[in-house]
Order: C-alpha cells, then sequence, then structure tokens
C-alpha cells in the first residue's frame, strides 16, 4: 500500500514512517515465529484461517479509525455504528423482507448517514470529536436496542447473508484455501482506503487537516466540508463492519458493540498511526489489527489464563506507543 | 537501531514468557477447554472455580474464557475458533447465541471434540449432555419450604417471569406439581406472569393480595418476579410467606431482612464442577444422560452467610 507520511518525516536516518511499519510488521513476524514454537497447533490452516477471521471485523473498524485519527480526531462511536448498521440491514431484510442487495446498501447508507451527523456536529458545532462521537456511541447503543427491541434479529430468511463474511469464494476455486470472504473484504477495504489516503484530494486533505488545520483553513479551503467527508467516509466503513458481523453471526445482536472502538483504535496506535494526526497509514493499521488477533489466539492455543491474556494485551499496547514516541522525539 | 533492537527484544521476551506461563501437559492429562457466557461476573468466577476443583480432582487441565459481556458473541465465536485449533480432548460451551456458534459446533464434532454444554446450554443436537439447574426439582424445593412455613394448609400463589422460556415453564411445573401431589390441604390459587420485571410483578402481587386476603405464601420463579413479589408484599403491609429464587444483592438484603422468607439459589459452582466431570465421563467413553443436574440449594437469613451457602451466593 502508498507510503503516505507526511513529508516532515521522510529526512536522513531517523526513524521514519516506514520504519515504524517495519517495527510494528517484526513485532508481529516475531509473535507468529513464537507462536509457531511455542505449539504445534498454531501454524494450522484452520487456525490461520480463524485469525483471520477474527481480525475481519477489528480490522476494518480500524481501519475507519484511521482516517478519522489522521485528521487529529477520534472516533469513539466505530463500535455502535457497526452495530447500528446491523440492526439497520436486519430492518431491511429480516422485518421488511427485501432483497439481500438492498440490505448491504441500507446498512452502508446508515453508516454514511452516521458518519455525516457526527462530522457536522464537530465541523460546524465545534463540539470536540471525543465528546461528539461519545455521545454518538451512546445514542447509536440506545437506537440499535429500540429498533430491535432489545432482541438479536437473525437472517435465516437471507439465506446468501451469511456467504458475505463466512462463505468463500476462493475455496470455491481453490479447495485448499478455504479464506472466508470476510477477509477478502477487509482487504478490498484496506486497498481502497489506502487509494483515497494516497491518491486523492481527500486523503490530501485528511493529512493536511491533522497535520495544520488552520494553515489549511487560511490557504482558502472549506475545511468543515472535507472534515464532515472523512467521518462520513469512516461512517460508510463502519457499515462495511456491521454487515461482516451480522454475516458472521448470522444475525444482528443489537447489544454488541461498546468497547470494541478501544480495540480499533489500540490497532490504529499499534500501526504508528500517531494519535496527534497528521501521520498514519493503512498497512500499519492492518498490521496492527493482526498484532491483536495474533496475540488473542496465540495466548489462548497456549492455555495462557485470561487474566494474564490481557495484561500481555496491554503490555503491547504501551510498548508500541513507546515506540511511537520515540520516533517523534528524533524528529 | 538501538530503539527497534529493544522493543523487538521486550516483544518476543513476552511472548516467551507466555509461553513459559502456560501449564506442560503431560500425556494422559486431558485438556478441557471450557468456554462460557461471560468471565468477570461473580457467577462465572464460581462457575470457573467448580471447574478448577474438578481439574484439581482429577488431575486434567480445565481453561476457562468469557467475553467480557454476554453480548459479546463475536468475541465467543474467536474463543471457540482458538479453542479448536488448540485440539483440547474435549470442549465445555454455554452459548450466548446458539446459531451463530453451529459453524464452529459441526467442526468441533467432525473433529471428534466431544461438547458439553453448560449454565443455559445450547440449542443444539450436538452436545452430548447439558449440565444445568433442575429447575423442576429446584422449584419442588420452594414448593416444600412454602408448605413448610405455612403449616401445610391455605391458599398459595406464584408469580413467574413467562409461560415460554424453558426456566419458566420448569419452575411453575415444578412448584404446582410439588403441591397437588404432596400437600393436599395447600390449593394454588393463582400463577401470573410479570415477565421478570420488578415493576409489573409488583402490581400483579397487590392484586393477586386484593383478590385473596386469605393468602398464606407467593413464589417468584426469578430475581424479577421475587423482588416484585417482595415489594407488593410491602406495599400493601401484608405479612404473607414470600419464597424467591437466585440471589442478587436485593435479593440477599430482603432475605436478611425477613420480608423474604427465603430463595432457591442455583449452583454455579456445581455447575463448573460437574462439566469437567462429564467431560472426562465421555473422553472415558461413559454414557452420559441427556441433563446432568448441578444442584441447587435453600438459603434463608439462618444459612446464608454459611461459607458453602455464602459461595454460590452472587450480588
Amino acid at each position: 500500500m502508498t507510503d503516505t507520511a507526511a513529508p516532515a518525516q521522510k529526512s536522513g536516518i531517523r526513524i521514519s514512517g516506514a520504519f515504524h511499519r517495519l517495527l510494528a510488521f517484526s513485532g508481529l513476524i516475531a509473535l507468529v515465529v513464537v507462536f509457531s514454537l511455542a505449539s504445534p497447533n498454531f501454524m494450522q490452516t484452520q487456525n490461520i484461517l480463524a485469525i483471520l477471521q477474527a481480525t475481519s471485523v477489528n480490522g476494518v473498524l480500524a481501519i475507519a479509525a484511521t482516517l478519522v485519527i489522521i485528521t487529529g480526531g477520534i472516533d469513539l462511536s466505530v463500535g455502535t455504528l457497526m452495530t447500528f448498521c446491523a440492526v439497520i440491514a436486519g430492518v431491511i431484510l429480516t422485518y421488511f423482507g427485501l432483497p439481500l442487495p438492498l440490505g448491504v446498501l441500507g446498512a452502508i447508507l446508515a453508516g454514511t448517514a452516521c458518519g455525516l451527523v457526527s462530522g457536522t456536529v464537530i465541523a460546524k458545532l465545534k463540539v470536540p470529536p471525543f465528546i461528539a462521537t461519545l455521545g454518538m456511541m451512546l445514542i447509536l447503543k440506545g437506537l440499535s436496542l429500540v429498533i430491535s427491541g432489545t432482541r438479536p434479529i437473525y437472517f435465516n430468511d437471507t439465506p446468501g447473508f451469511t456467504q458475505i463474511s463466512q462463505g468463500s469464494i476462493i475455496g470455491a476455486l481453490v479447495p485448499a484455501l478455504p479464506i472466508p470472504n470476510g477477509v477478502l473484504i477487509l482487504f478490498a477495504v484496506a486497498l481502497i482506503a489506502a487509494f483515497v489516503l494516497g491518491k486523492t484530494a481527500l486523503g490530501r486533505y485528511t493529512f493536511a487537516l491533522g497535520s495544520n488545520e488552520e494553515a489549511v483553513r487560511l490557504s482558502g479551503v472549506n475545511v468543515d466540508r472535507w472534515k464532515i467527508a472523512v467521518y462520513a467516509t469512516a461512517g460508510s466503513i463502519c457499515g462495511v463492519a456491521g454487515l461482516l458481523i451480522a454475516s458472521r453471526l448470522n444475525s444482528a445482536q443489537p447489544a454488541l458493540g461498546q468497547g470494541y472502538e478501544l480495540d480499533a483504535i489500540a490497532a490504529v496506535v499499534i500501526g504508528g498511526t500517531s494519535l496527534s494526526g497528521g501521520r498514519g497509514t493503512v498497512l500499519g493499521t492492518l498490521i496492527g489489527a493482526l498484532i491483536i488477533s495474533v496475540l488473542a489466539n496465540g495466548l489462548r492455543i497456549l492455555s495462557v489464563a485470561q487474566e494474564w491474556q490481557t495484561v500481555v494485551t496491554g503490555t503491547i499496547i504501551i510498548l508500541a506507543v513507546y515506540a511511537d514516541i520515540l520516533r517523534r522525539r528524533t524528529l | 537501531m538501538l530503539n527497534r533492537r529493544h522493543l523487538l527484544g521486550a516483544i518476543s521476551a513476552l511472548a516467551m514468557l507466555a509461553s513459559a506461563g502456560a501449564p506442560a501437559l503431560a500425556q494422559e492429562n486431558y485438556d478441557i477447554a471450557l468456554i462460557s457466557k461471560g468471565f468477570q461476573h461473580q457467577f462465572w468466577q464460581a462457575v470457573k472455580a467448580g471447574a478448577d476443583q474438578a481439574a484439581a480432582e482429577f488431575g486434567v487441565n480445565v481453561t476457562f474464557e468469557g467475553p467480557d459481556t454476554e453480548t459479546q458473541v463475536d468475541r465467543q465465536m474467536d474463543m471457540l475458533a482458538a479453542a479448536l485449533s488448540r485440539q483440547p480432548d474435549a470442549i465445555g460451551f454455554a452459548a450466548l447465541d446458539s446459531q451463530a456458534a453451529t459453524p464452529l459446533l459441526q467442526q468441533a464434532e467432525a473433529a471428534n471434540i466431544p461438547i458439553i454444554a453448560f449454565d443455559s446450554g445450547v440449542d443444539s443436537d450436538i452436545p452430548l449432555t447439558t449440565v444445568t439447574t433442575d429447575n423442576v426439582a429446584a422449584a419442588a424445593l420452594a414448593a416444600d419450604k412454602m408448605a413448610e412455613l405455612i403449616g401445610n394448609a391455605g391458599k398459595v400463589a406464584v408469580v413467574a417471569h413467562d409461560q415460554t422460556s424453558r426456566t419458566g415453564i420448569d419452575r411453575v411445573d415444578g412448584f404446582v406439581n410439588r403441591i397437588a401431589e404432596a400437600y393436599p390441604d395447600i390449593e394454588v390459587v393463582s400463577v401470573q406472569y410479570g415477565g421478570g420485571d420488578q415493576l409489573q410483578s409488583t402490581e400483579i402481587t397487590k392484586s393477586i393480595l386484593l383478590a385473596n386476603p386469605d393468602l398464606k405464601g407467593i413464589f417468584g420463579a426469578n430475581e424479577g418476579s421475587a423482588l416484585g413479589v417482595a415489594n407488593g408484599k410491602t406495599e400493601l403491609g401484608s405479612d404473607i410467606v414470600v419464597i424467591g429464587f437466585d440471589s442478587g444483592a436485593a435479593q440477599k438484603g430482603m432475605v436478611e431482612s425477613g420480608v423474604m422468607a427465603g430463595a432457591i439459589t442455583q449452583n454455579p459452582v456445581g455447575i463448573g464442577y460437574e462439566t469437567v466431570k462429564a467431560a472426562i465421563g465421555a473422553l472415558n467413553g461413559e454414557t452420559l444422560p441427556e441433563i446432568i443436574d448441578s444442584g441447587f440449594d435453600w438459603y434463608d437469613a439462618s444459612n446464608m452467610n454459611d461459607p458453602e451457602i455464602a459461595a454460590v451466593l452472587y450480588d
């Protein structure tokens, strides 16, 4: 994927953004090697597929969070927005019995619309992103429960629905490689997001907003419009995550989602995106999300007690952010 | 470069530590993975304590995992998938959503890993058995206690949560049938359903009490129903005998203060213990009954601080 580090980083022998990604990548490789040596059950096709499947939802959410974090903002609503979009798909497909493509479209549009609302509240009403999206997080959590009547909405009447995440187009062609479609969708979202960040005006303004919003404003750019566009894009990506999780569970689980934003943000920072904005990559986020899943899966395979699993995960997050601080200190 | 080496070193050291911390599996030891519906809640910690107790007693390796909240269905699937990859000898599973778990359960069946369902179980025919509270017997004990407290004669009523759930049906049947069989002088005048909602159960209780001024007692068939019954009793200043079900801080307080005569508690420690025991039984080729009762207890103000009772009560 494209290297979209800010120009300031490209100087000399300092720890650059590219290097940080290398660091995260080395961390991922190190984890995989250690777990493979520690347990013969780790490096099995079925387990690798389980890890990828576990990464798909958090990976997509983390990509949405990456876009927002690069602008110097934060989106705490990604988890419950995902659930909201899943519930909307449930309403369209199960309650109204409409065809599958409409459910897919509806979920993504619902995500875009909610992103537009968050973006507008932040850009026009000047509510800080942390507060605006905290509010959205709660609003969407409540709406999901209201709309669904607090019960899961099952997709039993839409037979193709589980194929979105659980089916395998590759597996149909190459039976030895039953990579779930959910994983392909994660990679597709990553490619598109990397393209948007690296090659489009929206991408350029995403970085510019995070680096120096005032300078962008003074140069006559409609800052508010671009900011709203970023949140709306992140919202539609959350819509994709909503479809993935609903398809995987064959149901929209209305109470789920809160807390998932923290895993997404963790993946973003492990991947080297700066929480202060202006710097970050989709590839780094993808690696960050994989590190979280590999860690969770590997520790489980080694039968490490659940209490200690969380301690190790927390330690890795701090180490990753410490690396980020070292990098900025050398700039 | 120093930074990178430090960080990489730290990461691998951590991972090594983690692997060193994993229990070494002796060849003959069974490895049993329990995936529960929760982890932090006192109830689940009590289930875990029972599982650990069985693990120590029978010399097997048991792991116990569950999502942070009972809403995180996908996290539970990740845990089940990782447990399958570990290739344990048996799996104990309490499904948050049976349907979502079906593909993974089929995978376990194909890999010949026996599945033991526990707590609310799994709505599927793949599990070999389900370790759960025998709600019929538990409610029958409530009936016996009610009879004892009202002197084996008079009118009683039941306020239950619903007539569709397994626990709702079993607890009402267990109570009503026991009274009919064993206590000819006691009459169940009314069975009403309040959805487990405290307020609704309060209103129902008041209407039952107003319609039957000579009522002797009411059985509240789950936590919300029991609290509602006790509220209704207090609001009308009645002195009927109230018997509840399960615990929770509010209900424990009412038992302590005497508003409630006592309640039936399920035995989460027993659920964990019996699940591991059933898994070992399955691995040794024993035939398991469809349902394994994990036990239940009666508690009142006199025994609720006894260590073995206090251990199964939760806030």
